[in-house]
């Protein structure tokens, strides 16, 4: 199996290549092409014991509408994972700056206040939509600036983590 | 086994606890009309005392812990607050329809609602906590401070009264010493108020300050007050029986808070020392003697950079932080106010109170560190909790329950004991490295931040202090690792992520990976099931 990984939030971060290939009870691993002898078992989902030339490390994968972290002990890291052979992938890993872009509530609440119409400008890091939860009030911000396509956020509605606010383009 | 012991600290007290056997009968069945973590405790201690619990809960909290662990439950309405847990009426009829014969408030909601306790005196139902008496002098910030003057309790020095002329405000500036504070008598929200460093400045500040107090509120009355810089933020837990019997518990630090919301609290204060202790302590009582107090109650101090301490206000309820006191004491709050409410008196007296070791809480809250620490409600997929030694945890949170978005947002508190300060700073720290919580962002990695940092090591921490840790910034690679072990890390992670991959495909998106419920990647959309499916045919 071969992946495209590219760890931490450094944009336009260099992918590394990673290979994985079964060996015995445990795995050959190559990463940009340097061979690690690695074991790997899932004790629970989302939980993975890995041993690495005698050093074991418990890796967390936690997975949100939006990002991938491991949480190696305390340690965060972002990671981007991608299949070159996938079609989807190669589509997200050109095409994430250009184009409509949606603007998805991160977290559970209730549109509380619509800050822009459809067709407004708007600059990037602008309030577009209100979103409240447990008392306190959130602006969803563009991420870049275009003109506001759609608006799909309602006054009053309730809406889950990865609905689509807004589109952006 | 959430509530973990802790060497023999509650061997030390323990004889005279039950030296005074005679006591009147403790209730039979109490209601708690509270949720969340604070729930759980009470019904915790509740079945330690053999005492039966009667749980209310609104629509979104029928699957919630305290439901779970209670002997009776029932319904009191939708979601908002409003409408079920601050509803006086619904939860007086189930206490009398199922027979409870006390209520207790737990914090927040009814807790600190005069009225609510009135109205289960009328109701015939014991209240656990003050009098409405007590709760309404406290409530009010005068009339507070007026019965409190005249037992001789320390304010912040100043007028409580406006200034006729800038000569009479610099001749009390002179006497309580600068820098001061002018702030508006109608004022709220930091409108109408100078800081003044120096006589100089003093004229044009009033002015000033009266000006813009005559146009924010009409009301041009300005007074002045000792302006605290970096004040740190003490408090004395009291208790006191119905037979007159108080006492001091000793001091909790809470200054590290943010939108006035306490996020971690330890005991004793790293700049308390036993005097100082003991003269908080008597203010302390002095102030609950003032206002006939009875039951669990905490005075709220200010303290200055010379450790001059002044009286701020009452809790008039059980604190979030009180596991901390309970740690260093050997003391069980909740099963004293139980045992007070029920009548008895105090079964120990000053001088058997005993501090030993050190206590720090971590309130665990569903907030989310990448986005300014906003609330994040929602389902918790994954949930790895700390145990071990000194690690004590109150939690309302269990892994599938789904976060309402209607309340507060704390979790969980995670407490550390050690023999002193650093062991528990090492303990609680180890214990954070255990804490998983995934579905939800919580704010976990602040505390490593925090427990980690030099000046809080060190002690030097005041109100303002929580504000500039994070105005640091929020790492993009949240880790306490030194460099050199992160690119170590790095490459684990990069190794992990493929493995993940290979070996536990999930669907991407937190919310609906858990609808797959342990059998990993039955969504359709499923990146990784695709992947699984092109390897299994290479």
């Amino acid at each position: 199996m071969i992946y495209e990984v590219i760890v931490g939030d450094k944009a336009g971060g260099k992918p590394q290549r990673l290979e994985l290939e079964r060996k015995g009870s445990g795995w050959e691993c190559r990463l940009d092409g340097q061979a690690i002898d690695v074991d790997a078992v899932i004790p629970r989902r989302d939980v993975l014991s890995l041993l690495v030339d005698g050093h074991a490390y418990e890796i967390k994968r936690e997975q949100t509408a939006t990002d991938l972290h491991m949480w190696v002990g305390s340690s965060r890291f972002a990671v981007e994972l991608r299949d070159p052979r996938s079609l989807r992938s190669r589509q997200k890993a050109a095409g994430d700056e250009k184009g409509p872009k949606k603007i998805v509530a991160p977290m559970p609440g209730r549109v509380v206040r619509l800050l822009v119409g459809e067709n407004a400008e708007v600059e990037a890091g602008q309030g577009i939509v209100v979103v409240e939860a447990m008392k306190m009030q959130n602006e969803i911000k563009s991420p870049k600036k275009g003109v506001v396509k759609k608006m799909m956020a309602r006054v009053g509605a309730a809406v889950n983590p990865g609905d689509v606010l807004a589109i952006v383009e | 086994m959430q509530v973990m012991h802790i060497f023999g600290a509650a061997g030390r007290i323990s004889a005279a606890l039950f030296r005074d056997a005679i006591r009147t009968e403790m209730f039979k069945k109490i209601l708690i009309a509270n949720r969340g973590e604070i729930a759980v405790r009470i019904i915790r201690a509740c079945r330690e005392l053999g005492i039966a619990t009667v749980a209310v809960y609104s629509d979104v909290d029928r699957a919630a812990l305290h439901v779970r662990k209670s002997d009776e439950a029932y319904a009191i309405g939708p979601a908002a607050a409003a409408e079920s847990y601050l509803r006086m009426d619904k939860i007086l009829d189930i206490a009398k329809r199922s027979g409870a014969e006390a209520i207790h408030p737990g914090y927040g909601f009814l807790s600190e609602n005069a009225k609510f306790a009135q109205a289960c005196g009328d109701a015939g139902v014991k209240f656990i906590g003050p009098t409405p008496h007590s709760m309404k002098l406290m409530g009010s910030k005068t009339s507070a401070r007026q019965q409190m003057e005249k037992a001789g309790v320390p304010f912040v020095p100043g007028t409580s009264r406006g200034l006729a002329t800038s000569e009479e405000g610099e001749a009390v500036a002179e006497r309580i010493g600068y820098p001061v504070m002018l702030k508006a008598a109608a004022g709220g929200g930091g409108k109408g108020m100078r800081l003044v460093h120096t006589r100089e400045e003093l004229r044009s500040g009033l002015e000033s300050a009266r000006s813009e107090a005559e146009r924010s509120f009409g009301d041009s009355e300005v007074y002045i007050e000792k302006a605290i810089v970096n004040p740190r933020h003490i408090e004395m837990q009291v208790l006191a029986d119905e037979h007159g019997n108080t006492v001091w518990l000793g001091e909790r630090e809470c200054s590290i808070q943010r939108r006035h919301q306490k996020v971690l609290e330890e005991a004793p204060s790293p700049i308390v020392d036993a005097e100082m202790r003991r003269r908080m302590g008597e203010v302390a009582v002095k102030v609950a003697r003032a206002a006939d107090y009875t039951n669990a109650g905490t005075v709220e101090f200010l303290v200055d950079e010379q450790k001059n301490f002044y009286f701020l206000e009452m809790n008039t309820r059980l604190q979030v932080e009180h596991p901390v006191t309970e740690l260093i004491t050997g003391l069980d709050l909740v099963h004293l106010q139980l045992r007070v409410a029920s009548g008895e008196k105090l079964p120990f007296g000053q001088s058997d109170v005993k501090i030993r070791g050190h206590a720090i809480e971590c309130r665990i809250y569903a907030e989310d560190p990448d986005n300014n620490y906003f609330p994040s409600p929602g389902k918790i997929t994954v949930l790895l909790q700390p145990s071990g030694p000194g690690i004590r945890r109150d939690s309302g949170m269990y892994e599938g329950w789904k976060v309402p978005m209607d309340y507060d947002p704390l979790l969980a508190k995670l407490i550390g004991y050690g023999t002193d300060r650093q062991q528990t700073i090492m303990r609680l720290r180890r214990a954070l490295y255990e804490y998983f919580v995934a579905g939800i962002k919580t704010n976990i990695s602040l505390f490593q931040r925090i427990l980690g940092d030099v000046d809080f090591q060190a002690g030097k921490v005041d109100t303002g202090y929580l504000d500039r840790l994070i105005a640091k910034g929020n790492p993009a690679v949240v880790s306490s690792a030194p460099q050199g072990e992160i690119e170590v890390l790095e490459r684990v992670a990069a190794i992990a992520a493929g493995m993940f991959a290979v070996l536990d495909p999930a669907v991407p998106g937190g919310q609906s990976g858990n609808a797959a419920g342990g059998s990993a990647g039955a969504a359709e959309t499923s990146n990784w099931k695709q992947k699984g499916r092109a390897e299994a045919l290479r």
